[in-house]
């Protein structure tokens, strides 16, 4: 099934929830209400004819004004994908997880909230997974600024360059 | 287990850290194990020790300077994420790869899953106990070093691939020498499993340990060899077929439990060995029937693909990787992201993980193909 | 030996009039020093260096070539790097176990020397009960490992530890019974008196005597490498699980009498094969002089000994570990039953044919060369399969 043909029949099953479709090339994807997650993947799981019985990928996104997590399906049984997006406020992101339906979420919603920061209500063990426990700040927001010291080792260094090159500023 | 017997005995849990540095994990990983003996009650992994911000840095050094970063993703299995970023790119903008160049980039994507799959057999074997196959199947892996170094000049870290196609075209006389090594590879093939995957230790060892049925697999997003073992037949290189294999016949291996049940770590191992044989069929058709042709297209050097986000995916030695560009229309791109097979099979691990014993875990690790550097990017 | 030291004693060679029994324990001490320090520890060295060398051939590399010619002196080399290491006690360590815990292990390899019949007459100590002392006194490695896995304060340690007594106590019993066979035909437990009772033509080795003692030396011999933490049963140090198992904690020369242990293990265990199932030290008559037959006789044992130990690496290279419950299985449920009916079926034969059957040593014997062929024909014919050309003239 098309990925078009997909977002008609969530449009013509949610309605309202189901916020807009957009025809981007190369990849379509749809725009759905983040309170209506659960249920949308759920359809989208259980319904026989779409059959997504994999999240192939969940991806956390910061845009300037708003954050968006996208989530990529896929069918094994019928051999086709769909795109869902959900946009969220920048402070305080929170959405339903869907680890619940999807095993493969509870890791990625793992990485995106700790590389994001959005808050997945319902995770089972949310905690940073790949920078250590203690760190501040969400490292792939667009604002993100490296601390200058980590529990007293610093992150930053001169460059070696200049370093090498000191010997020739000779005061004139 | 004394519990119930013997209420008076006091048993307790030890828990025990199977660290960062050890000289079986794949990499850099740490696992917190609280076992009751040798029984393991729940392994739980702790990734990011390899973590070095890929995704972040992409946004810095724009899509062509993104490349070599590419390498360092999977470091063992390089070409798949070359192959993987350059065909975003091209998805993004449009462009065709000339067919020469898909051929290239088959090839070298072959050799270097043939390559990958020989370090991950050794390793079994070594995580088994079993030195020898280590250094076998290292000996054949050099052979392919030595192909590939003369053919983009590097043994591991490729950086072959450009948008838009290959760097530089096969050398004069590589054919020949891809193909006599195709030919010493088929009994290699037979001698290895001769000498290690039917004995009856490694095969007490594997069969039965952690079987994973299809269901499951899916669930937890499983994929490539992994996924195979546990019966799905899908192969993104067959039903989704990208680059030019769609001009290839070849079989995709499915896991049959016949040591075991479906699923199980003999499965996923013997699929890797199933693979390679593919994989040299491949080879040989792609090496025999080149076509002409340049084989790079033109990619103006300020590479700005119209905005907009695309996802393609890149059956790579471990299982497919999904990369997922957003691109803003500027010179460097929005947002990269690439979720790997590793990452996924990591996450099953804490599950699987219960009622194993110690030695199992490791086998299971093994089994998995489980690199540090896909999961920590 | 005794009426050797009575005639030093007399001619004056200790001073007047010593104390009988201080000259005996001094020339036995005297003599165990130099049996012990000059054969068994430099053995275990250079079997460290051939064992790098073979592993090598079979991995298709080549071992230690630095260090001497070919590599030969390596384990000096490597003795010498491990001494002047740093010794490091972990904090929370039991020290005074922790310190004790490798000369319990050593001792365990070490004294068995003292029955290792070299020849006829080179025999440190021919005890009437040699076999009997030798199972006892290989048993206290089990002490002392478990010692080390304990003292070491690390859970890995123990672990390894465990296991590895598990595992020695366990085999200890398929090779215990192993063993019986041959007593029962013999009636004696004197390593020499076992050798005299064999000849040395291969038909009229205790291995060739009867299928039971066939079947009771291979369970013995697989036995002994259970004991001795080789491959396939090395998962008390298995490396790529434990780091080093029981002796992960230790350093330097500590770390180094483990593994001379474990090497020197090796010749002890096939010291003991050699002398109750290949005819021990017999070699053909050639000569009525006794040294010259002296000679023969320990090149005779050497070889057949030496030849174990080149297996036991061989299987070290090729297979992999087995896995603590399999192993554990594989022993009491397949090893102890086999050994129970070998030991049963030679008292019968024993019963049967009290002098020996020399129709069934011919039969065996020729079952046992026929086997022999067929294993190299099985290697000429993958040799020839994997075209070795390739390995001289790679790609480039």
């Amino acid at each position: 099934m098309e990925p078009l043909r997909i977002y008609e029949r969530l449009k013509e099953r949610f309605g309202e929830r189901v916020l807009e479709t957009i025809e981007k090339k190369p990849d379509p994807f749809v725009l759905v209400d983040p309170d209506a997650l659960i249920e949308i993947c759920r359809y989208l799981r259980e319904d026989p004819e779409l059959a997504m019985d994999c999240l192939s990928n969940e991806t956390g996104v910061d845009y300037k004004d708003h954050v968006e997590v996208v989530y990529h399906l896929f069918s094994y049984g019928h051999r086709h994908g769909a795109v869902l997006k959900i946009k969220l406020p920048r402070e305080e992101p929170r959405v339903a997880t869907v680890e619940g339906i999807w095993k493969s979420a509870n890791w990625m919603e793992r990485e995106i909230f700790d590389l994001v920061g959005v808050n997945f209500e319902g995770h089972s063990d949310l905690r940073r997974i790949l920078m250590p426990e203690d760190w501040p700040g969400h490292p792939l927001r667009k604002d993100f600024v490296e601390p200058q010291e980590y529990h007293g080792i610093s992150t930053v260094r001169e460059s070696p360059i200049v370093r090498l090159d000191s010997h020739k500023k000779k005061p004139a | 287990m004394s519990d119930a017997t013997e209420p008076t005995l006091r048993t307790e849990e030890m828990t025990l850290n199977m660290g960062p540095q050890h000289p079986s994990t794949h990499g850099v990983l740490r696992f917190v194990i609280r076992a009751d003996g040798e029984v393991m009650r729940e392994a739980v992994p702790d990734v990011g020790y390899l973590h070095r911000s890929i995704e972040k840095i992409a946004e810095k050094v724009g899509y062509h300077g993104f490349m070599p970063y590419t390498d360092r993703v999977d470091y063992v299995c390089a070409m798949f994420t070359n192959q993987g970023w350059g065909m975003a790119c091209e998805k993004l903008a449009g462009i065709e790869v000339p067919r020469r160049g898909e051929y290239c980039r088959v090839i070298s994507t072959e050799f270097n899953r043939i390559a990958s799959h020989l370090l991950t057999v050794g390793l079994m074997g070594m995580d088994i106990g079993a030195m020898t196959p280590f250094l076998h199947a290292l000996r054949e892996r050099e052979m392919i070093n030595d192909l590939i170094e003369e053919l983009c000049g590097a043994r591991l870290t490729f950086n072959y691939m450009r948008i838009g196609g290959v760097a530089w075209d096969l050398p004069p006389g590589w054919r020949e020498k891809a193909l006599a090594y195709l030919d010493h590879l088929d009994p290699i093939l037979e001698e290895y499993n001769a000498l290690f995957s039917y004995n009856k230790i490694c095969i007490q060892r594997l069969a039965n340990v952690a079987p994973i049925s299809a269901e499951e697999a899916i669930n937890y997003n499983l994929v490539g060899p992994n996924l195979r073992a546990c019966g799905v037949k899908w192969d993104v290189r067959k039903d989704m077929a990208y680059s030019a294999y769609a001009d290839f016949e070849f079989d995709v291996p499915t896991g049959r439990g016949q040591w075991g049940t479906i699923g199980d770590s003999m499965d996923r191992y013997m699929m890797r060995i199933y693979e390679m044989k593919e994989s040299a069929k491949i080879l040989r058709q792609a090496l025999t029937r080149m076509p002409d042709g340049p084989v790079l297209a033109k990619v103006v050097r300020n590479f700005r693909p119209p905005a907009g986000e695309c996802q393609v995916r890149v059956e790579s030695a471990r299982g497919d990787q999904g990369w997922y560009v957003v691109s803003d229309g500027s010179g460097y791109p929005w947002r990269v992201h690439v979720r790997t097979g590793s990452f996924a099979a990591m996450g099953i691990i804490q599950k699987l993980s219960r009622g194993l014993m110690i030695a199992d875990l490791v086998v299971l690790i093994a089994s998995l193909d489980v690199i540090a550097p896909e999961i920590d990017r | 030996m005794q009426n050797w030291i009575n005639r030093l004693i007399a001619a004056g060679e200790f001073g007047k009039n010593p104390p009988r029994d201080l000259v005996y324990a001094a020339v036995i001490f005297g003599l165990s020093a130099v049996v012990f320090l000059g054969v068994a520890f430099p053995f275990a060295g250079i079997v460290s260096w051939v064992e790098r060398r073979v592993w090598a051939r079979i991995q298709s590399r080549v071992g230690p070539n630095r260090v001497g010619p070919n590599g030969s002196l390596q384990w000096l080399a490597d003795g010498a790097k491990h001494v002047l290491k740093e010794d490091i006690i972990p904090d929370e360590a039991d020290a005074r176990l922790f310190k004790l815990a490798p000369y319990l292990v050593v001792l365990g390899f070490v004294l068995p020397w003292a029955v290792m019949p070299f020849s006829s007459a080179l025999i440190l100590a021919d005890l009437n009960v040699g076999v009997l002392y030798f199972t006892a006194i290989t048993a206290l490695t089990v002490v002392g490992v478990l010692m080390a896995g304990w003292a070491s304060d690390n859970k890995w340690s123990l672990i390894g530890g465990i296991r590895s007594a598990a595992q020695i106590i366990s085999y200890e019993i398929p090779a215990g019974m192993s063993i019986f066979p041959v007593v029962l035909i013999t009636g004696t437990l004197s390593m020499q008196g076992i050798i005299r009772a064999q000849e040395w033509e291969p038909y009229h080795w205790f291995l060739f005597s009867n299928p039971f003692c066939f079947v009771a030396a291979i369970v013995l011999y697989i036995s002994a490498l259970a004991e001795g933490n080789r491959t396939p049963f090395d998962l008390p140090e298995a490396e790529s699980e434990l780091v080093a198992g029981f002796a992960t904690e230790y350093s330097g020369m500590r770390y180094l009498l483990f593994f001379f242990a474990e090497w020197g293990n090796m010749f002890i265990a096939g010291g003991l094969i050699t002398t109750l199932y290949l005819g021990g030290w017999q070699a053909p008559g050639l000569s009525a002089s006794p040294l010259v037959m002296n000679v023969l006789q320990l090149l005779s044992f050497n070889i057949k000994v030496l030849f174990l130990v080149f297996t036991s690496m061989w299987v070290r290279a090729t297979l992999p570990r087995v896995r603590i419950d399999q192993m554990m299985s594989l022993c009491w449920k397949f090893f102890v039953p086999i050994a129970f009916i070998n030991m049963i079926g030679t008292a019968v034969w024993v019963a049967l044919w009290p002098d020996g059957n020399p129709v069934a040593g011919y039969v065996m014997f020729a079952l046992g060369v026929a086997i022999a062929l067929l294993f190299i024909q099985r290697v000429m014919y993958y040799l020839k399969r994997s075209r070795m050309e390739m390995y001289l003239h790679p790609t480039i």
